[in-house]
């Protein structure tokens, strides 16, 4: 009885750290939605970023032809993606070189493989971040760029979305962004490009991902199979041990 | 013809494989390790799971092993920027990632593994906590653990340079910083760890050197050690009792049974369950929430760029926050040095164990209320100091609650659960052991 109790009280001082996980948090982030497995976000996304992010950022760990898992073909991924490679099995680089980039600059900008795993934190996963990041520039004329953004002070990067989304400027009384010049799109159609852009970037950080989670079905029916088999011959052995 | 160790040589039946055996046999000691170690090495019928984690331990072991010979096949430790401008050794690992066939999985099993050895070996020393099996006469199989203990540790920390991230980075720059601390020889020192006045690639290609080559081997060789220590002695049980006390006529204890194959097939049972939860986290959750893989270090190592918090993985956290709970700069040393003393203290405490438990039991079950009490504070003490030795240093529970003070009284329990520990487990009121051990 005594030991039960114990045994209770050892459990129970068990959970208490993870109930302390649950505090603390001090960004705010917006939830991106969830574009894994949609193709047709994934391709857009990966268009997007093509067009607005890869002529200073690279994702020189995606291979143009992994683009092929996205489901597009090699010769449309050729015809419209591939601008700055020859071969279709070439990573999806910058045109210019690092130095180069220092050099204009003044700093080379990151290479964005892994970006959306590197930003993931206790305020929530990367592509939360990067959804929340890509909505928030706002014009400052302070700063060099005339950018700036409300979860990035300060931030190196000029809004390189602005035509789309538009101006955003930061109210000095409620600390609220407002759109002050309207873009070519709309804020909902704005939000869904972001989404399909953070959603190709979290692809990009690990395209084996959906692969792996499938596999991990397989070998957990097989493990459990064995389970059931190793216990069946444990149980044979040890039925003579009195 | 009998052996040097006394076990009968192995005669042929007159087969080819019979024959085969009998000459081999004749030269090497195959029969008898064998049976002295397998098949006639006698433990306790009586283990409980509790029993599970040293054979997971060297299933990890392996693991690791096996894991890492593929991984080096791959991984090039140079600190240099490629055409990119990304470090290599960085891009090697995510070379490995999505160019070389399965090499996700073997990345993912490596370092996944890094984290289930001190989960298996917390759990597998704390077992010799609860039933006291460092315990005379088997305080050198527990003194040669804490020498694994050890070793892993400076394994883990040396390879968790190598991924060359943010974290990889900063976290060396931390620990081999630690050492500077020393009076007269510290700035040196750390200057002939590092080979370099910061962590570069001098310092990456010899932790690599160490965490491949030098500390596998003494890694191998220690768990050698603690095997045959522990099989010249004879294994512990939950009820503390020595078997060996009452034998059959044959000299075989009554309450053993033979390793092989009893707990051979008893422990398949345990690695296949073990297998199962390393599977769902390499397969579902490969970064463990931020504590298996650091976000961080999925940015490549910058040298000019410090990240604001700078925290080790989970497994050295309790001796971190011991580390930072020392702030007091006492006979004129830096409070540092006292921090690196407490950090190492509390590592090496732990050998003395056999030393300063004084109870006449061995095991919690028959203990009394002391041990039951403040074996419990402990276990969730050092938890506690785990937590917050991943947080900041300026951490408060629930936003309120300061963790600094709170990491500094859990450590003052942490050293003072050990040195007082040969006045109260004296003092403890014990039950009476029984002659033989328990068995349903």
């Amino acid at each position: 009885m005594k030991a039960d109790i114990m045994k209770k009280f050892l459990l129970a001082l068990l959970f208490v750290p993870v109930t302390l996980f649950a505090a603390g948090g001090a960004l705010e982030l917006d939830k991106a939605p969830n574009v894994q497995g949609d193709q047709a976000a994934l391709q857009n996304g990966a268009k997007v970023f093509v067009n607005y992010c890869l002529s200073c950022h690279g994702v020189s760990f995606v291979r143009y032809n992994r683009l092929t898992e996205l489901g597009l073909s090699e010769q449309l991924i050729r015809e419209n993606l591939m601008f700055t490679a020859d071969k279709i099995g070439e990573p999806m680089r910058v045109a210019a070189r690092p130095a180069e980039q220092k050099q204009w600059f003044g700093v080379t900008p990151p290479d964005l493989s892994l970006v959306a795993r590197a930003r993931a934190s206790e305020e929530g996963s990367g592509a939360d971040w990067l959804y929340t990041y890509l909505r928030s520039f706002y014009r400052d004329d302070q700063r060099p760029t005339g950018w700036n953004n409300t979860i990035f002070a300060n931030v190196g990067m000029p809004h390189a979305l602005w035509a789309l989304q538009g101006q955003q400027v930061l109210n000095a009384q409620t600390h609220e962004l407002e759109l002050a010049v309207p873009g070519q799109l709309s804020p909902t159609e704005y939000n869904k490009q972001v989404a399909d852009l953070v959603g190709f970037l979290v692809w990009a950080g690990e395209p084996g991902a959906g692969f792996r989670k499938q596999l991990g079905f397989y070998v957990l029916a097989f493990l459990f199979v064995l389970f059931g088999v190793t216990y069946a011959l444990k149980k044979a052995y040890w039925k003579d041990v009195k | 013809m009998a052996s040097n160790s006394g076990y009968e040589k192995y005669k042929s039946d007159g087969s080819i494989q019979g024959k085969a055996l009998e000459w081999f046999d004749a030269r090497f000691p195959l029969t008898a390790m064998w049976r002295s170690h397998l098949s006639e090495y006698y433990a306790p019928k009586n283990f409980n799971i509790w029993y599970v984690f040293g054979v997971l331990a060297i299933v990890v072991l392996a693991i690791q092993i096996i894991t890492g010979i593929f991984l080096v096949m791959f991984y090039k430790p140079d600190a240099a920027l490629n055409a990119n401008g990304i470090p290599v050794a960085f891009a090697s690992v995510e070379y490995i990632m999505r160019d070389v066939q399965w090499g996700w999985l073997i990345r993912y099993m490596h370092s996944t593994g890094a984290s289930a050895f001190f989960a298996v070996v917390y759990l597998h020393m704390f077992r010799g906590m609860l039933y006291g099996s460092y315990r005379r006469p088997r305080e050198l199989i527990w003194v040669f653990g804490m020498l694994i203990f050890l070793a892993l540790m400076a394994e883990a920390f040396m390879g968790y340079l190598l991924p060359w991230g943010q974290m990889s980075y900063w976290g060396a720059q931390v620990i081999v910083n630690l050492f500077s601390a020393i009076p007269l020889v510290g700035e040196p020192l750390s200057l002939w760890i590092r080979g370099d006045y910061v962590i570069g690639d001098a310092t990456l290609n010899r932790f690599f050197s160490f965490h491949v080559i030098a500390v596998p081997l003494a890694l191998l060789g220690l768990v050698v050690a603690h095997i045959l220590a522990l099989h010249e002695v004879g294994s512990n049980n939950p009820d503390g009792v020595e078997i060996k006390k009452k034998l059959d006529a044959k000299g075989v204890p009554l309450d053993g049974i033979p390793f092989h194959p009893y707990y051979t097939v008893k422990d398949i049972v345990g690695v296949v369950v073990f297998l199962m939860v390393f599977a769902i986290i390499i397969f579902f959750g490969p970064e463990g929430g931020g504590y298996l893989l650091e976000y961080n270090n999925f940015f490549p190592a910058d040298p000019l760029k410090t990240p604001l918090h700078i925290a080790p993985v989970w497994y050295f956290t309790p001796f971190y926050s011991m580390l930072r709970a020392m702030v007091w700069p006492l006979f004129g040393l830096d409070a540092k040095l006292w921090g690196v003393v407490a950090m190492g203290a509390g590592v090496v405490i732990l050998a003395f164990l056999p030393w300063l438990d004084r109870s006449p039991v061995k095991s919690i079950r028959y203990r009394g209320p002391i041990f039951k009490i403040l074996l419990s504070i402990l276990v969730f003490a050092f938890l506690i100091l785990g937590f917050l030795g991943t947080k900041p240093p300026q951490y408060a529970f629930f936003g309120v609650i300061p963790g600094a003070p709170v990491a500094q009284i859990l450590s003052a329990y942490y050293f003072l659960f050990f040195l007082t520990m040969p006045i109260w487990s004296k003092l403890d009121k014990c039950k009476a052991v029984p002659e033989r051990v328990n068995f349903k």
